[in-house]
């Protein structure tokens, strides 16, 4: 999923702070998983900007709503009619989500509450970890299932680095070193021969450096 | 003008608060009637989206009681009802209104006295900090809070 996490109050109180009348959008989806934007982080951060803004003698009429999702048109075509008459929605999906408000109400101040953060999933409930780079050609297969590219926090494709101390990454004695993990697993597996085998150079087109990109699935287009 | 009377809500645990504040009637036990009770299945049921609710509605302080720590009915509840009043008291402090104005107590079943004993500090922390802003009814309700239990 893609893990977001909220700014701080105060911040995107600032962001919407000469509007009267404000949508707060929540996310059925990857936010609502990771605790941080779904209908209850909506209904509290709504509230307590609401109570924010009385205080300073500035009310706020505040509504909330919650998308299936925000990252797909069909869902959030459905909510013109609540768009209608706000000077601004708030969205708390991820930089996505904002995205696509943001094309659809053309005419809207539409602000991000949530810094998006990674993707990842979750290691115990509250706590979520980064896993993937989204790099566009995985490797997985290679390294035992475990991501070098995001895990190890150089990215390098023959590690480890000649800072693997005792299991730990150079970088911080907390952060596991994605390569020793990554022996650990193919010497387990019995499959250390292939970690002899050199990584080629990575195509890193294949990921942002080859500009934004797009998913094409022709099949299940539908004609117009 | 009369003393500023506050109105607190106070959500209690059924097996632990809600039950002491019967034996406190049963005791015969004076204790503040700014207090207003809403009982719980467990003191975890709380949400964040409830006490600022409760806030929003103007009133002037919130506080959860649950059981002591290792007897949640639940196991759990109460632990998690003290993380999420700090969370809350967070964002009270953030949005200008004051933490202080919440807090989580521990009240056994069995502790009549400790039951009015929180319901009187409460009532006091609050007097001290004197009516909630988003309170519109604060000025001169002391005749119409006092004692009763609407
Ligand atoms: S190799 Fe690339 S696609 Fe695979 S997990 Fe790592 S970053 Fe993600
Ligand atoms: S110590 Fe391990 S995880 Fe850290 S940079 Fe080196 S190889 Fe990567």
């Amino acid at each position: 999923m893609i893990v977001a996490q909220q700014k701080p109050i105060s911040e995107i109180a600032q962001m919407i702070s000469d509007c009267k009348k404000v949508l707060f959008l929540g996310c059925a989806g990857c936010v609502t998983v990771c605790l941080s934007g779904g209908e209850k982080e909506t209904d509290v951060l709504a509230s307590a900007i609401r109570i924010k803004r009385t205080l300073e003698n500035n009310p706020l009429e505040a509504t909330t709503f919650t998308c299936t999702r925000q990252c797909d048109p069909e869902y959030i075509a459905g909510i013109d009619n609540l768009v209608k008459d706000v000077d601004a929605i708030v969205s708390l999906a991820c930089g996505v989500g904002v995205q696509y408000l943001a094309e659809r109400f053309m005419d809207k101040w539409v602000v991000p509450a949530m810094d998006t953060k990674f993707a990842g999933g979750s290691v115990v409930h509250g706590l979520w970890e980064e896993k993937c780079g989204l790099c566009g050609e995985c490797i997985l297969h290679r390294t035992g299932g475990i991501c070098p590219i995001i895990r190890c926090s150089k990215s390098i494709l023959n590690g480890p680095c000649g800072g693997s101390q005792y299991g730990k990454c150079e970088i911080n004695k907390d952060i596991d070193c994605a390569w020793q993990l990554i022996y650990d697993r193919m010497k387990a597996l019995g499959k250390l021969d292939k970690l002899m085998e050199i990584q080629p150079l990575k195509d890193w087109s294949k990921s942002r450096d080859g500009g934004p990109r797009k998913s094409i699935r022709e099949d299940v287009m539908i004609d117009e | 003008m009369p003393e500023f009377e506050p109105k607190i809500v106070a959500f209690c645990c059924r097996y632990c608060a809600y039950t002491a504040a019967d034996l406190a009637g049963s005791m015969r036990l004076q204790y503040s009637p700014n207090i207003r009770v809403v009982e719980m299945p467990c003191s975890g049921t709380i949400e964040h989206g409830l006490i600022l609710n409760a806030f929003e509605k103007g009133v002037d302080g919130v506080y959860i009681a649950g059981c002591n720590l290792g007897d949640c009915h639940f196991l759990k509840g109460n632990v998690r009802a003290i993380k999420r009043v700090a969370a809350v008291k967070k964002i009270l402090d953030e949005i200008g209104l004051g933490g202080q104005r919440l807090e989580f107590f521990h009240i056994p079943a069995s502790e009549g006295t400790k039951f009015a004993k929180v319901a009187n500090e409460m009532t006091e922390r609050i007097r001290q900090l004197g009516p909630s802003p988003l309170n519109k009814n604060a000025a001169g309700n002391a005749q119409k809070e006092g004692g009763q239990t609407v």
